[in-house]
Formats: C-alpha cells, structure tokens, sequence
C-alpha cells in the first residue's frame, strides 16, 4: 500500500481515529506523518493521550446542559480547593480527590472516552473498603426488607432487620 | 545501604538479568498511584500541607512496617543534587516527574532497589516495583501487597465508583501502570516495528521510549504499557500487557532466527562492527553508543559474541546516561567531553570483561 499523501512511498503507519462515533482511517509514510505532525510511537513527538487530553476536557455534549437547565461546566468550582472546571481542563489535572464528586456530572464523556469506560471494577481497599462492601449488603437487604413490608410479610422483614442491625454495629466497629 | 551506593553503583537488580525472557524483556514494572483521602493532591498543597503528607507516609517505612521486604532508605529529594536526582532517573528508581517538578518530594527505597516508594509525585503516593526479565505478575503481586500495607494505617482517596482517584483522570480507578521494556532489534532490522506498534496501540496499549513519556526508543528499546486504568480490573489489565508482550517476545525470537538464517554474514558484520567501534573508538554520543550496544547486545543473545556478558550492556546503557557519566567522572563535563568520557569508559568496561573471560 502506498502512502495516501505522498503517492510515493510505502504506507508504513496505520492510524484509525474515531471522532464521535465516526470513522477515519489514514495510511501514511513516515516522513508525511513527521509533517502532519501525527506521531509516531515511541518518538519525541510521539502521540500522547496527556497531549489529546486538554482537548478532550472541553467537549461539551451540546444541547443537553440547557435542556436540563444544569450549570455550564466552565462555572463550576471544587467548594474543597478551589480549582475551576475550568483550570481543570486546561491543566488536565484534579486539585483534589472531591473535584470528582463536584464535577461529576461532567466526567462521564471524558471518562469514556480515555478509559472506554466510568465505574472502578478493580481492587477495594481492604480496611476502609470492609464498610463499602457492608453497604452494600445494607442497601441490598433494605430494598428485599420493603418489598417484604409491602407484600406484608412481617416475619420474613423482622429477620431481615435484625440482619441488619447487625450489619449497622459491624461498619461501626470497623 | 547509603544514599551513597544508589547514586554511585551503576548496577541495581533489575539490570543484572536474572529473570525470565531476558533475550527480548529487560525489565517489567508496577507503578501504582494513591493519593491520601482529605488532602489536596500535591499540585496544589501547600509546604505544610505537602510536609504532612510526606511525614505521613514516610512513617510507614520509618516505623518498619515494610522491613518483610528488605531494608528501605528515605530520601528526601532536598538532600539531593541536581546531578544525583539525575542518576536515580537514568537508573529508573525516581522519575522525572518527582526529580524536577516535586515539592516535599521523597523516595522509599529497598536496598536491592526493586521497590521505589515516591512520595508527592503528581499523586502522593506512588508505589513501583522494577524486575528483570519477564516479570509482569510477580511485580504486581509486589506492588500490591506494599499498597495493603500502606492501606492499613493511611485512608486511601477511594470512590466506589470512580475507584482510586487520581491527580490526572488518565489513571483514575486502578491507579495502575503496568510496563515491559523490550529489547527488539530483530524487528526493527527486519521492518515488521510499525507494524507491530500500530497493533500495540490498537489494543488499548501504548509503546514509548526508554525514559518514558516523549522519550525516544533509542538503542531499540521500547517500553509497552497499558494506557486504560478505569472500568479494567488490574488482573484483566496485566493479563492483556502479557499476552501481547508474550506474542511480541515470539515475533522478536522468530526475526532473529530469520536474520541469522538468511543474512547470517551480514548480521555478524554489524554486531562485530559496533563491537569494534565501541572497543576502540574515541568519541561516543548517546545515539550511537545505544545502538551500538543494542547490536552487541543481540549478538550475544544470538551467541555472536561469547566474552561479554548480557548484564555488562544493560549497565552500560545506564552509565553512558549523562548524568551517570559526570558522577562516574565527578566533573560537570560539556557535551563533548562526554562523549569522549563515554567512549573511554565503555572502552575500559569491554576491555574488563574480556580479561575476565565474560561468561
């Protein structure tokens, strides 16, 4: 295969770019993509996600701030160190680790689109971790405990409640 | 062990080769991020703040909680040079990051040096462990009982959702970098590297130079690491760098082989000439010097060339590294006199080897 802008040389990289859900492929030589300025792994200039990252804080899904009637992302401030959403996206970096819960409605399309993904699967910290995965057999037998109470099964909900409690005392004794 | 030895001995485990597939991996790494839960992320603490955390965490090492793992030495990167920080970067213990831009900045260091413990880095804490060889499991397994270990006195900045958070979104939930370096001369001479590269990449893998982030794959060393760290578990994300370093390692073998099938004669010339070359020339810039010890390095991995041991190489990659060669010498040296210090020190270092017979 031959270089797409050259017509000369033959087309030693392979991008695929994917640009809101569409397609792009190029097929180009070294010393083209070396002009083009589309890098080449593993040299100085070199494509990097930091480098794709600032660019990708400002995507602003359009429509559907206004349509919610949310505040738009460039005034939204972390009330814990101060950083704006708008410095974030410039800097590509979080001020601390409550940035993320207060820019969390925005972090969902960056996410996905660096990672592929938005929710942790990975490791739980042992310690602290003990009282998530105890919360969430709380929330779990809570929703079992009303359906019990709607259905008007009284003894099934009172052995669930005591399940709980003792849940409760545990996660304090952690 | 001093600060003394990590600055001054070129050698540190991970280069002595001691592990498996070292033909093709020179190293594997585990790089862990965590950050301490109600604190602000390095970039924005103040001194105090930053000093807190760094007492914080330096305590752990401090109070023997890590001694299972062999003796640690704190550093604080204020009690360093500038030249010295720059050693500790060519030998992989510290990174740039931490050298130059940290505030408060410290390392934990095991005494064989496979365990760097960085403090105020981008994040608070960094945990890496840096086998040789093949090692990608065993340095996870490493790695993650050091962050359990911390995890028992420290509250982590955990999310259910998110997971660990980070300073830079790109490594939020796992905080987990997970690297092979690989040595690939075979596929660069036989012209399948971009290929391959591209491959990488389309795995969700990204591939860089020696030192990292924007550095150049010189001396036909690339370094391989997965580049998502959310919505993966950290199994599933070393799983992946495996089976594809694995497949790179048989590619690597495979084009060696057909090099030495079909241009046997050709290939010895070019080891024994860079052989030559770096025996007996006077000046040496760091370009060449790398591949020169990259076709050297593959003509003993191919049996070309039997008196120079594999471990002799890896080391001269990193004490041909400017900063090694002014603290080798103790004199700041201009460009120039380093490339003549270079090409007398790997002069002195083959000449050592062949009177001891290499291996």
């Amino acid at each position: 295969m031959l270089c797409q802008e050259c017509d000369k040389k033959p087309a030693t990289l392979h991008f695929t770019k994917i640009v809101n859900g569409e397609k792009t492929e190029f097929h180009i030589c070294e010393s083209c993509a070396r002009e083009r300025g589309e890098g080449i792994p593993g040299t100085a200039n070199g494509f990097s996600i930091h480098s794709l990252l600032s660019g990708l804080l400002d995507f602003e899904p359009v429509g559907n701030m206004n349509a919610l009637g949310a505040k738009p992302a460039q005034q939204l401030r972390c009330d814990n160190c101060g950083l704006t959403y708008t410095q974030f996206s410039k800097m590509g970096r979080f001020g601390c680790s409550n940035c993320y819960t207060q820019f969390g409605s925005k972090l969902d399309p960056i996410l996905k689109r660096v990672h592929g993904n938005t929710t942790h699967v990975g490791k739980i910290p042992k310690r602290t971790g003990v009282q998530i995965l105890l919360r969430r057999e709380i929330d779990e037998l809570k929703r079992d405990l009303n359906m019990q109470i709607e259905q008007q099964e009284f003894e099934a909900a009172a052995g669930l409640r005591d399940r709980i409690r003792e849940l409760e005392r545990k996660i304090a004794d952690v | 062990m001093s600060k003394r030895s990590y600055v001054e001995e070129a050698l540190s485990d991970w280069m002595k080769g001691n592990g498996p597939d070292t033909d093709v991996v020179i190293s594997s790494r585990i790089r862990i991020a965590r950050n301490l839960s109600g604190h602000p992320f390095p970039m924005l603490a103040t001194s105090q703040q930053a000093q807190e955390v760094m007492k914080q965490l330096t305590d752990v090492a401090a109070n023997g909680r890590l001694d299972s793992y062999g003796p640690f030495e704190t550093i604080e990167l204020s009690q360093l040079s500038e030249l010295e920080r720059r050693v500790l970067v060519e030998k992989h213990l510290i990174s740039p990051n931490l050298a130059n831009e940290s505030r408060c900045g410290a390392v934990m260091l095991s005494d064989n040096e496979s365990i760097s413990i960085m403090v105020n880095e981008e994040d608070h804490l960094r945990i890496q462990c840096l086998y040789p060889g093949f090692q990608i499991k065993e340095a996870w397994t490493v790695a993650s009982r050091i962050d359990d270990i911390f995890e028992e006195v420290t509250d982590y900045a955990f999310d259910e959702r998110r997971g660990y958070l980070t300073s830079c979104p790109t490594n939020v939930g796992t905080g987990i970098r997970s690297s092979v370096m690989m040595h690939l001369p075979g596929l660069v001479l036989t012209q399948q590297i971009n290929r391959i590269l591209s491959a990488i990449q389309q795995v969700g893998l990204a591939v860089r130079g020696i030192y990292g982030e924007g550095s150049e794959a010189l001396g036909n060393l690339f370094q391989i690491s997965n580049q998502i760290t959310l919505g993966q578990s950290e199994g599933e994300i070393i799983e992946n760098l495996h089976s594809v370093a694995r497949q790179i390692i048989e590619h690597e073998r495979a084009a060696r082989q057909r090099l030495l099938e079909e241009s046997r004669v050709r290939l010895e010339d070019r080891v024994l000439r860079s052989y030559g070359t770096l025996s007996h020339a006077m000046i040496m810039d760091s370009k060449e010097a790398a591949q020169r010890l990259s076709d050297v390095r593959l003509g003993i991995d191919l049996g070309l060339v039997r008196e120079v041991s594999p471990q002799v190489m890896n080391e001269m990659m990193v004490l041909t590294q400017p900063g090694f060669l002014q603290q080798v010498f103790r004199e700041k040296m201009t460009p120039e006199q380093r490339d003549i210090r270079r090409a007398e020190l790997i002069r002195k270092q083959l000449q050592s080897e062949t009177d001891h017979g290499g291996v």
